[in-house]
């Protein structure tokens, strides 16, 4: 943590309150509950879209229902009949701050997003619902030929670029939930950075749900080209419902030749959210990928972004953390593929597992064969602030070539009785003095997100440990 | 009003075994007190007792501040109402930087009333505070970015427990061997910063074997710990004696004493066998 921050003194009643808050919803078109090909076309056809969309999103939709689900991570207590696949909040997308309705811009406001966005934002896609409404980007990147849009629109805009990557890096036969996303998928942000453009500073996206029952299947696609870099941010917070959700997201990333690509996530979802994720870039010769990926909340979280390295010199580096907690289940890790000689891997992995909650690491380095002077580093930590709680790790190593260099640590911890004593002699109460070590557990992730992230960040560490002790 | 700290007949136990057996100790605020003893003797452990430290029980006796019963409160309490120990190894806090566990520990040391999550000193202030109390201490001002504890040399984590004093400003301060494991010239730095912090500002009391700190912060009283009491208390001569000639003299004088301190050392060196 950081006094640089200096948050104000939150009052923790409001605190909670801002995340679950419910804004009424007004949308103008909602799919009945259920998938089938009827719901998929009908999707297909709300979204005006080119019938090579509606082709891949029916082939997507008879390998979902071909695919059985996955026998490990979690308990996936799913039921797809049960699901809202598809609604439209507003007939039209807002251009500006004005055109968009003041029913969500208050939802935007409980959020902080105009101020976040005076203050550090130069290009915002928030997702309200299923579609962009509001979004800005700003002219200079418009002038250097970059694209930020969402996804739908790409489609139509940006057809021959879109068809030649969507679901490339992640075919709906990977799984049964890319499947899935694949077949229903709305909205999500689709990013194209030209040749040697450098954006300095991050793009955001803020994601919600809102409606009960509402799955929410976005679908990001990032392509950077050639000697360019981006930094692409993403964090949610979702409001509370008794009756359980489902967020199944697929986000494809390209890193082209020389290139630079970090993205980073902050997810809070709400307790009772299924999060099933794929996220996986390939990074080509000299291309960087780095995925900074947080979770907290959820009911059960299973999410390993992934780096193929596809060509010499390709690095890629997942850090990850996952907070748990009462009924919480973070089955959160990471993937590196070494499929080139001379490319360099590294997870560090941080959870912590508090009041009955469950963390597990899983994780993959794979290096195959002529990947020769590959070198992949993974550092596993655990921390445990009860006894009621656990954390387990699940590292698969497969080495297919001799000449290369894989390390593996792992720890696990308890909150010292000493680091405990040692605060509390400096006068912090036990709580404060655990959320301080709990914030400097994973503070080498907090320093990497930008300001307002880090910021959130150790706000909603220090909710989550709130009435945690004594 | 002077503040009064005051131990009395304290007993204490760890896993069922005495490690203190009976002390009696009374400091007025300003005055400074040397506990010397041989290893083993409990001198720790008292200071430990007196901050609070949850491994320990008290069997018997108390331990009072202004005639307010300290062991009814936890570390954080003690802390608030103007205890401090420096410690001999403190750890680490890794993740944690020095400027924001000291803004913290400040705060509510300084608002005794403060509730996790109420607002903390003013960045600018404290941060001129600060800088000027590490100027003080001719530290290094990127020591305040560092992790607590993480990585510091000795002399270091000696120095980031005297800032800590410097800041926290406590009404009684028990300083653990703060001048052991460092240098000759660490250790002259550490007296003299000691001195011109402490001294007639706060209540002393500084476990040593060594002379140099006591050099700079000459003590009204010494007490000889032995077995887990005090068996003698005397003034700054006792402590020259004591660093001159050994406890050779407080050995032979109380052997019943001695002869705990044997035990005491004996079953510690069994627990770190099996441990």
């Amino acid at each position: 943590m950081s006094t640089d921050l200096a948050l104000e003194s939150p009052d923790a009643i409001g605190e909670i309150n801002k995340y679950n808050f419910r804004t009424e919803s007004t949308a103008v078109f909602k799919a009945r509950k259920g998938i089938d090909s009827d719901i998929v076309r009908q999707i297909s056809e709300m979204k005006n879209e080119p019938a090579w969309m509606l082709d891949f999103r029916l082939k997507s939709l008879d390998i979902f229902n071909s695919k059985p689900m996955p026998n490990w991570g979690g308990d996936i207590g799913v039921n797809f009949q049960d699901i809202y696949y598809y609604l439209k909040p507003t007939n039209q997308q807002g251009r500006t701050w004005d055109d968009v309705p003041q029913e969500i811009k208050d939802t935007f406001d409980k959020l902080g997003i105009p101020e976040a966005e005076r203050k550090f934002l130069s290009g915002v896609k928030a997702q309200f619902e299923s579609e962009v409404v509001y979004g800005s980007l700003k002219e200079d990147l418009a002038k250097q030929g970059v694209i930020f849009s969402d996804t739908d629109t790409a489609v139509r805009e940006y057809p021959d670029l879109v068809r030649e990557y969507f679901g490339k890096i992640i075919p709906p036969t990977d799984n049964k939930f890319a499947a899935l996303n694949s077949a229903v998928w709305s909205g999500g942000s689709f990013i194209y950075v030209p040749k040697g453009v450098k954006i300095e500073f991050p793009l955001q996206a803020y994601f919600r749900i809102n409606a009960e029952n509402m799955g929410q299947f976005e679908r990001t696609l990032i392509i950077v080209d050639e000697g360019a870099s981006v930094h692409y941010v993403e964090g949610c917070t979702a409001p509370m419902y008794s009756s359980e959700s489902l967020h199944s997201a697929v986000v494809e990333i390209i890193c082209k030749r020389g290139s630079r690509c970090r993205y980073t996530t902050i997810q809070n979802w709400a307790n009772n959210i299924y999060n099933l994720v794929t996220k996986r870039a390939m990074a080509y010769g000299d291309a960087t990928m780095e995925w900074v990926d947080g979770n907290l909340g959820s009911k059960l979280t299973m999410k390993y972004p992934a780096v193929y390295m596809m060509e010499p010199g390709a690095r890629g580096e997942i850090l990850s953390i996952a907070f748990s907690s009462k009924g919480q289940h973070q089955d959160a890790g990471a993937k590196l593929v070494h499929c080139a000689p001379h490319t360099t891997g590294q997870i560090i992995s941080k959870s912590i597992s508090k009041n009955g909650g469950r963390s597990s690491y899983r994780g993959l380095v794979r290096v195959e064969k002529g990947a020769k002077h590959s070198k992949c580093n993974v550092v596993c930590d655990a921390l445990i602030l009860d006894p009621q709680s656990r954390s387990d790790t699940y590292p698969y190593i497969e080495i297919l070539e001799q000449d290369v260099s894989v390390g593996h640590e792992a720890s696990v911890s308890r909150i010292g009785e000493e680091q405990l004593f040692y605060l509390m002699s400096r006068g912090m109460n036990e709580a404060e003095a655990s959320t301080m070590i709990v914030n400097g557990f994973i503070e080498p992730l907090v320093k990497e997100l930008p300001m307002e992230y880090a910021v959130e960040m150790n706000r909603l560490i220090q909710l989550q440990m709130e009435g945690s002790v004594g | 009003m002077t503040h009064v700290l005051k131990i009395e007949n304290l007993h204490v136990s760890v896993d069922g075994k005495p490690i203190l057996r009976g002390v009696n100790l009374e400091m007025k605020h300003g005055e400074t007190h040397a506990l010397m003893g041989p290893n083993g003797s409990g001198k720790s452990t008292l200071g430990l007792v007196i901050a609070g430290h949850p491994g320990y029980e008290v069997t018997e006796g108390s331990i009072t501040l202004d005639g307010v019963n300290l062991l009814e409160m936890e570390a954080d309490g003690r802390a608030r109402a103007g205890i401090f120990m420096a410690f001999q190894r403190p750890v680490s806090v890794p993740g944690v930087k020095m400027a924001d566990f000291l803004r913290h520990a400040t705060t509510n040391v300084r608002r005794p009333d403060r509730k996790e999550g109420e607002e903390l000193i003013p960045m600018r202030e404290f941060r001129t505070e600060l800088r000027s109390k590490m100027e003080q201490l001719k530290m290094d001002p990127e020591f305040a970015r560092r992790y607590v504890n993480e990585g510091f040399s000795g002399g270091e984590m000696k120095r980031a427990e005297i800032l800590q004093l410097a800041m926290l400003q406590p009404k009684f301060a028990i300083l653990d061997e703060t001048d052991s494991g460092l240098d000759a010239d660490a250790v002259r730095l550490a007296s003299a910063s000691i001195a011109e912090i402490g001294r007639e500002k706060m209540g002393l009391l500084i476990i040593t074997h060594h002379d140099k700190l006591l050099e700079h912060n000459p003590p009204q009283y010494t007490h000889v710990m032995l077995g887990g009491r005090i068996v003698e208390t005397g003034g700054a001569e006792l402590a020259r004696e004591l660093y001159s000639g050994g406890y050779e003299r407080i050995r032979n004088t109380y052997p019943d004493a001695e002869a705990a301190n044997q035990q005491m050392l004996s079953e510690e060196a069994a627990e770190v066998a099996t441990a």
